[in-house]
C-alpha cells in the first residue's frame, strides 16, 4: 500500500492545494490574524512545508522544531480550537480537490498528531 | 569565528556579521545597495564552503549551483573563499545619453550600454557611479524596439543617487551597469491570458516595459494597466499611455489618484478601482511594482481575488538603509 503522500499524488497535490488552503486560511477570521503581515512570498513556502508535512510526505520537521516554530503563536493567543480551525480548512481543501473521504480522515490524523507539538504541550 | 578568504587575504568574520561587512570593514569596495538581499548588487560567488541557504534564496538554480550568493545575507558558519562573480557579477560600463523630466519629480534616464546587456523589459540592473555608489532601477526600455535602455528615477528627497541623477548627472557621464535581475518580465507562450499591471510612482517604469513588450511580442488577452499617484502631478507618461490604448483594443489603461478632487475622473485608491474593474483575477497573470508597502497589500489582495502564487510576479522598491 503506497503511503497516504503518494496516494495524494506527491509534490503535485501540494503544489494543487496550496493555493487554495491559503486562501481558505486568509479567508478564516477564526485564525487569519496569526498570519497577518507574515510576507506571502515567504509564507508560500511555508505552507508548502506544512501541507506537505500533513500529507505524510519528506519533511525535516521535529517535535521540536514545530515547538519553536510556533511557539511565538501560543504567546498571540492560539489554543485548540485554532488547530481545529486549521484542520478544517485543510478538509475543506482537500474535500474541494475531490478528495475521497477516508484519504482525507488519513491526512486529518496525520495533521492531528502534531497537535501536542504545535500546542507547545509534549515534553 | 570564520575566516573569509577574498583576493588573497584572509578575514575573520565577526559573530553575525555578514560576509559583506567582514569585506567592507576590511576596506574592500563591494558594491551593495538594498542589503535586504533584494537587488542582487552585492553577489559574489563563492569557491570554496558553501554559502548558507538564505544567502542564495532568491537566486535562479543555474547561478545557486555555480556558488552565486548574495553578500549582504550571507551570515557564515564555516571559512570560505569568495570571489567578484565573472559573467554575473561582471560590471558593463555604460554613458549616459539623455536625462529629461517625466513629471516635477522622476526624470527619465536613458544610457547606451558599451558591451552587450541582455534583459527583459522590467527587470531590473543595478547602477553604479564612478565613486561606487550603487542604486537598484528598473528597465523600462524594450530590448528590439528601444535602442537605449531606459530609467525611471524619482527624486528622493536628500537622497545620493536620485538627487545626482536629478540635478549633477549631464549626458556623457559613465557608469556602470549590474544585472539585470528579477522575474518580473514578460512571458511568450501564453498569448491570451489576460494580464494585470499595477505600479505605484515610478513602479511605473517596469510596467512600461512590460506592456510594451507584451504589445511588441503580440500579445492578444486583455491587458489591463493600472497607475496609481498620489497627486496628478505623481502621474508620468499620461498622454503617451492613453494613446497606446484606443491603437490596441485589448489594452486597458487606468490612472487613479489617491488624493485628487472626488468629482476629478481620475479619483480613487488604485487598489479599490482595480478591484472594482477586475473584480476576478483567477487565470491572470499579475506584476505589481512599487512601494514595498503596496506591493504587500497588493499581493495578499490579488491572491484573495483569485489570481494562482505562481502567477504574482513583484518587484518592490525596497529602500537601501542608512550605512554608516
Ligand atoms: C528591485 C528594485 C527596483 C527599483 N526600481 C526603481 C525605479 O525604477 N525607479 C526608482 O525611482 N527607484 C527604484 N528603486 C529604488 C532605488 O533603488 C533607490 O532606493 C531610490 O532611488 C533612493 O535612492 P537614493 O540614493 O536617492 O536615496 P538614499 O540615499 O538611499 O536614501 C536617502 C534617505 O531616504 C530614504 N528613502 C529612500 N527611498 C525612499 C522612499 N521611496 N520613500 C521614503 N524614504 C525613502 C532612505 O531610507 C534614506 O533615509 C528600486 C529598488 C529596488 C530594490
Ligand atoms: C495542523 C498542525 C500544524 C502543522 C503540521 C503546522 C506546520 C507548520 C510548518 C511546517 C510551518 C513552517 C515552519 C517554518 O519552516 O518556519 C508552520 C508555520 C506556521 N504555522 Fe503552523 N502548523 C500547524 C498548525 C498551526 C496552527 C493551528 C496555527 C495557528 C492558527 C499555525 C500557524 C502558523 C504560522 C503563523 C506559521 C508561520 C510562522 C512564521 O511567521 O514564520 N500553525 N506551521
Amino acid at each position: 500500500m503506497s503511503s497516504v503522500y503518494e496516494q495524494l499524488g506527491g509534490q503535485a497535490a501540494v503544489e494543487a492545494a496550496v493555493d487554495i488552503f491559503y486562501r481558505h486560511v486568509l479567508n478564516d477570521d477564526r485564525i487569519n490574524r496569526f498570519f497577518e503581515g507574515v510576507d506571502m512570498d515567504r509564507q508560500a513556502a511555508k505552507q508548502k512545508a506544512f501541507l506537505t508535512m500533513a500529507f505524510g510526505g519528506p519533511h525535516n520537521y521535529t517535535g521540536k522544531s514545530m515547538r519553536e516554530g510556533h511557539a511565538h503563536l501560543l504567546k498571540l493567543g492560539m489554543n485548540d480550537s485554532h488547530f481545529d480551525a486549521v484542520a478544517e480548512d485543510l478538509a475543506k481543501t482537500l474535500t474541494e480537490l475531490g478528495v475521497g473521504q477516508p484519504l482525507v480522515d488519513q491526512v486529518l490524523a496525520i495533521a492531528g498528531s502534531t497537535r501536542e507539538d504545535v500546542m507547545g504541550r509534549s515534553a | 569565528m570564520p575566516v573569509i578568504r577574498f583576493e588573497g587575504d584572509s578575514f575573520v568574520c565577526n559573530d553575525g556579521e555578514s560576509v559583506l561587512e567582514c569585506l567592507r570593514r576590511n576596506g574592500r569596495e563591494i558594491p551593495f545597495s538594498c542589503l535586504s538581499g533584494v537587488c542582487g548588487t552585492c553577489i559574489l560567488r563563492a569557491i570554496e564552503g558553501i554559502p548558507p541557504s538564505t544567502s542564495q534564496a532568491s537566486l535562479k538554480d543555474t547561478l545557486r549551483a555555480q556558488g552565486y550568493f548574495l553578500s549582504c545575507s550571507c551570515r557564515p558558519t564555516s571559512d570560505m573563499e569568495v570571489a567578484l562573480g565573472d559573467g554575473v557579477g561582471a560590471r558593463v560600463p555604460a554613458v549616459l545619453t539623455a536625462i529629461e523630466p517625466l513629471n516635477p519629480t522622476v526624470v527619465r534616464v536613458r544610457a547606451r550600454a558599451e558591451k552587450p546587456f541582455d534583459y527583459r523589459a522590467g527587470q531590473f540592473a543595478s547602477l553604479l557611479r564612478h565613486d561606487g555608489l550603487a542604486r537598484t532601477y528598473s528597465l523600462a526600455s524594450v530590448p528590439g524596439i528601444d535602442p537605449e535602455l531606459e530609467f525611471h528615477v524619482a527624486r528622493v528627497p536628500g537622497g545620493a543617487m536620485s538627487e545626482w541623477l536629478h540635478r549633477d548627472a549631464v549626458p556623457g557621464m559613465r557608469i556602470e551597469l549590474l544585472g539585470p535581475r528579477g522575474d518580473c518580465f514578460y512571458v511568450p507562450g501564453n498569448p491570451d491570458q489576460p494580464l494585470f499591471l499595477l505600479g505605484t510612482g515610478t513602479g511605473l517604469a517596469p510596467l512600461y516595459g512590460i506592456l510594451r513588450d507584451a504589445i511588441h511580442q503580440g500579445h492578444r488577452g486583455p491587458i489591463h494597466l493600472f497607475q496609481g499617484g498620489l497627486t496628478r502631478d505623481g502621474l508620468y507618461l499620461v498622454d503617451e499611455l492613453r494613446e497606446i490604448a484606443p491603437a490596441h483594443a485589448n489594452v486597458a489603461y487606468h490612472p487613479c489618484v489617491r488624493d485628487a478632487d472626488p468629482a476629478d475622473p481620475l479619483h480613487g485608491a488604485i487598489d479599490e478601482v482595480a478591484q472594482r474593474i477586475v473584480p476576478n483575477l483567477k487565470g491572470w497573470r499579475v506584476y505589481l511594482c512599487g512601494h514595498p508597502d503596496m506591493v504587500t497589500m497588493m499581493r495578499k489582495k490579488t491572491f484573495l481575488a483569485g489570481a494562482s502564487m505562481k502567477e504574482i510576479f513583484a518587484d518592490a522598491f525596497i529602500p537601501s538603509p542608512k550605512v554608516s
